[in-house]
């Protein structure tokens, strides 16, 4: 029952986001204000307990979620052999560049800021 | 035999062949999957994608017919954005101490995939709504799709290069990894699992929940705030051109 109280509460959030999207001009996508709504709604436990059960359902299901659309490069296959060496190349290098500037950006300035880790170590090079 | 035709060519056309067909070949994909260990190559999305669009090719069913019945599948993307609610929830301590570093990241990580494939695409003279719809690829499909269209790209493209992106993250992520010299402790772990989550969301997100849970539970953060950073940024830059 949680599972499809949960799923009631997801499709309440995106209408509710889809609705107030549209209605009030915003450039965000239906289900990104849904998403927004829904954190805000998250303290409720009658939101919450549901929303996990299903949440973590569907998450974890995610990569299928992708399947059908991914199919329909099939319906694309003229420009694929046009430009697919060179399309594929601009999406490989970019995600790369994307991927270790992310990853750079966390672990080099991971030291700095009130994190606990660091708090801790630096209170024992204190005492050292 | 011509009985057997003749059932193919009901079965084919009804929309419970896309929907049996897809979570058929999902579910034999991961089996694989999980058997070769999260091996990146075995990636489920990529040999489902490969397999069924061979297979539709094969046996002549058109996209749209086989769409009627996937759509089922692809309609809870919506449902998936706005669950992405649950784990920045879970993780709404570290986001409100560590807030300012990650949304750098995100910035950083998320502009630098967008404005590379826009200067690759220019580059490598790709045409026009071609490199619009590579731009939002770093975001998640029917996201990307929706950015598409705002800025003039194709959205069926841009959300078929968005898979590709997530797939290229999924697959190569651990190896950029270890040769930038990123750890796998803890903070190492919540550094790869964020980028995963920035450059190549969904499928990237994926891969990370299924390797490690610290891993998986920063990319789903980072997953969320890209989308919201994206949704808002991209179209908001490409306004003022």
């Amino acid at each position: 029952m949680n599972a499809l109280r949960g799923m009631m509460w997801l499709l309440v959030f995106q209408s509710a986001g889809e609705l107030l999207g549209r209605g009030l001009g915003l450039p965000l996508p239906g289900p990104v204000i849904g998403m927004v709504l829904l954190l805000l709604a998250l303290r409720w436990l009658s939101v919450r307990e549901p929303v996990a059960v299903c949440a973590e359902f569907l998450l974890s299901h995610l990569s299928l979620l992708f399947v059908p659309v991914g199919v329909g490069v099939m319906t694309h296959l003229s420009l694929v052999s046009q430009y697919g060496m060179r399309m594929l190349a601009v999406v490989v290098l970019s995600t790369l560049a994307g991927l270790g500037v992310t990853v750079l950006a966390l672990h080099l300035f991971r030291g700095r800021g009130p994190s606990p880790e660091t708090a801790l170590s630096a209170a024992k090079d204190a005492d050292v | 035999m011509s009985d057997f035709v003749q059932l193919w060519v009901y079965l084919s056309t009804t929309p419970l062949f896309g929907l049996t067909a897809t979570l058929l070949v999902y579910v034999l994909a991961h089996a694989i999957y999980l058997r070769a260990r999260h091996a990146p190559w075995a990636n489920p999305v990529l040999w489902s994608v490969v397999v069924l669009a061979c297979g539709l090719l094969a046996t002549r069913v058109s996209y749209p017919t086989y769409f009627a019945g996937a759509q089922f599948i692809h309609f809870l993307l919506g449902p998936a954005v706005v669950a992405l609610a649950w784990p920045l929830w879970l993780r709404r301590a570290e986001l409100r101490q560590r807030w300012l570093r990650l949304m750098v990241a995100a910035l950083a990580g998320g502009s630098t995939a967008a404005a590379s494939s826009l200067v690759l695409g220019w580059m490598f003279g790709l045409p026009r709504e071609l490199i619009l719809s590579l731009v939002p690829k770093s975001v998640t499909a029917p996201v990307a799709m929706g950015i598409a269209e705002q800025i003039g790209g194709i959205p069926a493209l841009a959300a078929v290069f968005a898979v590709i992106t997530g797939l290229v993250g999924a697959l190569c992520g651990k190896y950029l990894f270890a040769a930038l010299g990123i750890p796998t402790d803890t903070n190492g772990w919540a550094a790869r699992g964020f980028a995963l989550g920035t450059a190549s969301h969904g499928i990237g997100a994926a891969r990370a929940m299924q390797v490690n849970a610290d891993a998986g539970a920063y990319a789903g953060l980072a997953l969320g705030m890209q989308v919201v950073l994206a949704s808002l940024l991209i179209p908001l830059v490409f306004s003022l051109f």
